[in-house]
């Protein structure tokens, strides 16, 4: 019997740590041999690659030869600010409206502003593009802005919603008896309180715009490229290995954020609830 | 004070951008869908009747169910030794834990479907070692392949699948699986009637996700599953920026909507079943 057992414990030790250890493996792996094969000197995807050089990026960051990839990423950039701009003013008001209720009213209002996130995108992507059309719109980058301003609050709404109701409210009641306005009490309590909810919510919500394609997909054109988009169209075609420089330089900037992020609002505690 | 009114006044920007950028274009969808002509004039269910009248249109609802389901399963595979282990973990390598999740999320789609083609591909890492090893003596064609395609999606979900997971099993009484271990039962026992009961609403929560995000995952179907794997994102593209149909294409991506709407509810009530049992 204590024998028995003691396997049965071996084998679940491991299958669990061999599954962990795989699984560890999988997640990490692919971001690195995409940072790997950026440094190849060949302009195939042989991994490893025969000798390191730093080609592809070298040709990334010729102006001439890389005006479209500077253009979309340039693109991508400015729909990317002024999404999450948009998209923090109207979510932190949002939340605020919410915040302190537990009326049926508000739970309702809140899976309204959270719906985009459960919601297929693809096919809201269609929808705004059939609706620019129909309302005789020619493509720009403002629809662009609009069509990622709704797909990314959500992520604003939710992080700052969550630092509102965490709250203390005695707070706010004693900036008020304390003679304290409305916008006195926001300005000088509420939001420095829920300010890291805030610029969690708007670092995620950058990110998701930075990476949209559903929505892109539909609404940019030679015009408006987008970052992705152009991306998709170098792997479709050939396989350009600029892709893995553009990559490469991506992967770095996010590390970059997420190490900054995680020290002004502790993003990563955030995350896993 | 806790159930203080909703200040409307505050809502309203939001909830007016939601009705113009929002509402708005997803009802013109379920409008146009229900024309029969490309011009918009006349209404009609025509192009629904030839949605699902066609044995292949209906195929292609049946496939992407299928890989949203497959991308599941294996997500899970992996996903719950992982929440174990980052629950057994200290502090500091918890914060490397979460590194490693959040590197691949926050790492565009695009990147990841990229990373893909280098390891599937004919000179890729996967064939290189294969025939290393001499486990088959030609390259073996993993790219263009449905297998490929769960491979690479389930690296890409797993994020998706895991934060809720762990948040889930860290709000877990760590004396429940003292107590069983107390009581006797071996470790395959206590993860199977004590962790995984437990931990069920946090896999609902990343299973929905992981559901959604694999049956829309328009760009790694169509560089990793190429032309020949046809699912319902690739389809919608077609007809809409191929084709020019454009009340096809809106039936196409009402059906995906309710398509991933009836596999999220399907997983809800899944959850609710093996709760009340």
């Amino acid at each position: 019997m204590n024998q028995r057992k003691s396997f049965a414990d071996q084998s679940y030790s491991f299958v669990f740590g061999g599954l962990t250890l795989l699984g560890l493996l999988i997640l990490i792996g692919p971001v690195f041999i995409v940072l790997i094969t950026s440094f190849t000197t060949s302009a195939s995807l042989r991994f490893p690659p025969p000798e390191l050089s730093l080609r592809w990026y070298q040709a990334l960051f010729d102006s001439a030869r890389s005006a479209h990839i500077h253009r979309a990423a340039g693109n991508s950039l400015w729909v990317a600010s002024m999404a999450t701009l948009g998209a923090s003013i109207l979510s932190v008001f949002a939340a605020l409206a919410i915040g302190r209720s537990r009326k049926p009213a508000a739970r309702a209002l809140e899976a309204a502003f959270l719906s985009p996130l459960i919601l297929p995108s693809l096919a809201y992507g269609l929808a705004t593009l059939m609706f620019f059309a129909l309302l005789g719109l020619r493509p720009s980058l403002t629809h662009l802005i609009g069509g990622h301003l709704v797909v990314i609050a959500p992520f604003i709404f939710r992080t700052t919603l969550a630092t509102i109701t965490q709250l203390d409210p005695a707070l706010i009641e004693s900036s008020a008896s304390l003679g304290a306005g409305r916008f006195m009490t926001f300005r000088r309590i509420t939001l420095p309180l829920i300010a890291p909810g805030i610029f969690a919510g708007a670092f995620l919500a950058f990110v998701a715009s930075m990476d949209n394609v559903p929505v892109s997909l539909f609404l940019s054109n030679a015009r408006t490229d987008m970052l992705p988009i152009r991306m998709w169209g170098m792997m479709e075609s050939t396989l350009d290995v600029r892709v893995a420089a553009v990559s490469g330089v991506l992967i770095l900037v996010i590390l970059v954020l997420m190490f900054v992020m995680d020290r002004l609002t502790g993003l990563t505690r955030r995350m896993s609830g | 004070m806790r159930t203080a009114a909703v200040d409307w006044r505050l809502a309203a920007p939001l909830g007016i951008v939601y009705l113009a950028l929002f509402a708005a274009p997803l009802l013109l969808l379920l409008g146009i869908s229900l024309h029969s002509d490309q011009d918009l004039q006349q209404w009609g269910v025509d192009n629904w009747v030839k949605f699902w009248s066609d044995a292949f249109y209906r195929g292609v609802v049946w496939d992407t169910l299928r890989l949203g389901l497959a991308a599941v399963l294996a997500t899970s595979l992996f996903a719950w030794p992982l929440a174990v282990f980052f629950c057994a973990s200290s502090a500091r390598t918890q914060k490397i834990l979460l590194f490693i999740i959040l590197l691949p999320l926050l790492t565009s789609v695009v990147i990841r479907t990229f990373a893909w083609i280098v390891i599937l591909a004919r000179e890729g890492l996967i064939n290189q070692a294969v025939l290393a090893l001499g486990l088959s003596a030609t390259p073996l064609r993993l790219l263009q392949t449905e297998t490929g395609l769960i491979l690479a999606l389930m690296q890409i979900e797993m994020p998706l699948m895991l934060l809720p997971l762990i948040s889930v099993m860290r709000g877990l009484d760590p004396n429940l699986l003292d107590a069983s271990r107390a009581l006797g039962a071996g470790h395959w026992r206590s993860f199977f009637r004590v962790i995984l009961p437990l931990s069920l609403p946090g896999w609902i929560a990343g299973a929905t996700l992981v559901f959604a995000s694999a049956c829309t995952a328009f760009i790694s179907q169509s560089v990793i599953g190429g032309a020949r794997l046809v699912y319902l994102p690739s389809l919608i593209w077609q007809q809409a920026m191929v084709v020019y149909d454009w009340p096809f294409a809106a039936v196409c991506s009402v059906t995906l909507l309710f398509t991933v709407l009836a596999g999220v509810m399907m997983l809800n009530w899944l959850g609710r079943y093996a709760r009340t049992d």
